[in-house]
């Protein structure tokens, strides 16, 4: 292991010593805080002892190989799979993620880009935004809904910043792969989350399309949002220019900027091959 | 209309244009055969007598029910198969309403018991009769009974994210739970036979070509505004929201959404719609019994919607129709020992061949030849061949 790279802690050891929740107050200032978080699937170790945390406005990108964890990682975070062991607290560890199911938790401010692009093909793009925009979630006042004239400059806005302003009539379902993608992330923008989870952006975009994308995360990071990113592809990952944190077996391997963590033995080991 | 801000515009209007001719439709029969009925000679050729008057009037009944089918299965996707338990009890509290109104005009006179319970040598009238001697009573329980019994069911099977054929099968359990219950005598609703030999309503004697005619006239209406009700629901966000559900369920979830919440709205409105549907089929038919419960009927509702166009609101209620209209045509003549077998066939051609439906293929037929120039009337939902 060269001395460049930031080595995660050695997680599996601290896990016994749980300190109490209430504690978590003092103890983090960091957005969203994981600790020695394990998700067993019929015996796969899917986390073992994840541990990291995400500063408020901070952007990361996660790389590691296939089945190292980045997406049940998401999962956990967002409320789709309960940790068998560990702890995820939120908002400078007010908030016991673990507790709470999707609905409250994108509600709390954690949104959620899918790894296979997933909009509302039967809405026009419009409909989209506006379905996700920040606002009354309850059933029986939205009978009843209005748009106010601020949501609908905040809905221009987002359309500005994803550029699909000329398609906001067409079906979500028409719109090219990379559109999906974008809107995706727009929808993610329109519910105005704390923390954005992306789970691989660029899959399937042309390079124009990547860089484009890399300059969108890069806008909404500078305005205030924190950003977590798994991707493969490393350009992209470079183009982001922010740490870099490598998954290998539902554990950190590396953690540091991008050139560190690809110096790292391990990681071109198992994951950037050599 | 471009003149407004960017995204004010695209709404779909409340009415469509196929919404427009489709109450024009109902206005027009709501007019048409009552006139038809009553100041044409019975000799003349069109005539409608009676008797077709009280099938017509079935007809939107059982367009009613369709369209309260569709706003779950073609909306967000919740396809039960029991939609004929909430169409069966509305219709049973209409049904206890008219036994009350025998009064001693049954077989056996008794003022207060209705002659089934007189024959099972009951002595008093059980608990839950009590009431439906009184019009309002009955009229709220027509919404109250299916409504609480999709509140309670509907509470459990989203909560517990119950959906796709699961969920099918259990809401086809339900009213197979609930047709073998209402067969038995004890439980007080007429057993086997279920409710009949109704007199009159609200005063007014059911037989008399009157009364069949406001009874027909008042499908109508309800038929109407069934279908604003269900057009003004899936236009609003709440829609939207449905349709979201239908579409990417987990999505709406991530999105803040409570999608189970949404569920059980709608399902609780359809149920209501499909109750005063059965109330208004229950005296234009003269009996009520729990054959009204049985899955096939269910399965049924599910044709017509399917033949129609799900997820058009407009196609349901003229499955509904065109689909009773053929069984009425062919139960009746030769072919009548194969009319399900022809059911069957509509259905399978209809997935295979048809999967939008009547109405859904006509959409799609005009949305390709105006592509360029206009934008769509119903962009609300597309309809899918199966769920």
């Amino acid at each position: 292991m060269t001395a460049t790279a930031t080595l995660a802690p050695a997680t599996a050891e601290l896990a016994t010593a749980e300190p109490a929740p209430a504690a978590k107050k003092e103890l983090t200032e960091a957005l969203l805080y994981l600790d020695a978080v394990t998700v067993t699937f019929d015996g796969f170790r899917a986390l073992n002892a994840l541990s990291f945390t995400v500063d408020p406005g901070e952007m990361r990108a996660v790389i590691g190989p296939n089945g190292a964890g980045k997406t049940t990682m998401m999962d956990v975070i967002t409320g789709k799979t309960r940790p068998d062991r560990g702890d995820v607290f939120f908002d400078g560890g007010i908030t016991d993620l673990t507790k709470l199911d999707e609905t409250q938790i994108a509600t709390l401010g954690i949104g959620r880009k899918f790894q296979k692009p997933t909009v509302f093909e039967n809405h026009t793009v419009l409909d989209n935004l506006r379905l996700a925009l920040k606002g009354q979630r309850r059933a029986l006042p939205n009978i009843f809904r209005r748009e106010s004239a601020a949501a609908r400059e905040r809905i221009d806005e987002i359309f500005e910043t994803i550029r699909l302003t000329e398609h906001r009539d067409r079906l979500g379902g028409a719109l090219s792969h990379g559109q999906k993608q974008w809107l995706e992330i727009g929808m993610l923008l329109a519910q105005d989350p704390k923390l954005l989870l992306v789970d691989e952006p660029v899959a399937g975009m042309t390079d124009a399309e990547t860089a484009q994308t890399a300059e969108l995360l890069r806008a909404i990071n500078a305005n205030g949002h924190s950003v977590v990113v798994v991707e493969h592809d490393m350009t992209f990952v470079r183009d982001l220019g922010v740490r870099v944190m490598c998954l290998h077996e539902g554990s950190v391997l590396a953690e540091g900027t991008l050139d560190q963590v690809s110096a790292n033995e391990r990681v071109i080991e198992v994951y950037l091959g050599r | 209309m471009s003149t407004s801000p960017m995204n004010m515009t695209r709404q779909p209007a409340l009415l469509g244009t196929s919404g427009i001719i489709f109450l024009a439709v109902l206005v027009a029969v709501s007019v048409l055969v009552p006139v038809l009925n009553l100041a044409v000679a019975p000799d003349s050729a069109v005539h409608v007598p009676t008797y077709v008057v009280s099938l017509l009037g079935k007809y939107l009944t059982y367009a009613l029910l369709a369209l309260s089918v569709d706003l779950i299965w073609g909306y967000v996707g919740i396809l039960s198969l029991g939609q004929g338990a909430f169409f069966a009890l509305g219709g049973y509290a209409m049904g206890m309403y008219l036994m009350r109104q025998i009064g001693t005009r049954g077989v056996y006179g008794d003022p207060v018991l209705p002659d089934f319970m007189v024959f099972l040598n009951w002595k008093e009238l059980p608990w839950f009769w009590y009431g439906f001697d009184m019009f309002p009573f009955a009229a709220l329980m027509v919404l109250l009974a299916p409504g609480l019994l999709a509140l309670v069911f509907g509470w459990f099977a989203f909560r517990s994210r119950v959906t796709g054929v699961y969920l099918s099968i259990i809401t086809q359990a339900m009213t197979f739970a609930l047709l073998l219950a209402f067969f038995r005598n004890d439980m007080g609703f007429g057993g086997n036979n279920g409710l009949t030999d109704f007199k009159d309503i609200l005063g007014f004697n059911i037989q008399a070509d009157g009364t069949r005619l406001v009874l027909f006239v008042l499908s109508a209406l309800a038929l109407a505004l069934g279908y604003v009700l269900c057009r003004f629901l899936v236009r609003s966000h709440f829609g939207k929201v449905l349709v979201a559900i239908r579409d990417a369920e987990t999505r709406v979830r991530f999105t803040g959404y409570r999608a189970e919440n949404y569920k059980l709205v709608a399902f609780v409105v359809s149920a209501m719609l499909a109750g005063i549907a059965g109330a208004l089929y229950v005296p234009q038919v003269g009996i009520i019994n729990p054959s009204e419960f049985s899955p096939a009927n269910s399965i049924e509702i599910i044709v017509w919607v399917a033949v129609g166009g799900r997820g058009t609101l407009v196609g349901a209620a003229l499955g509904a129709v065109l689909v009773n209209y053929a069984k009425t045509y062919f139960t009746s003549g030769i072919l009548a020992p194969y009319w399900l077998f022809m059911l069957g066939g509509l259905f399978v051609a209809v997935t295979l061949f048809l999967p939008k439906g009547i109405v859904g293929t006509f959409y799609e037929w005009r949305e390709k030849r105006r592509q360029h120039d206009d934008i769509p009337d119903e962009p609300l939902a597309t309809p899918r061949p199966a769920e």
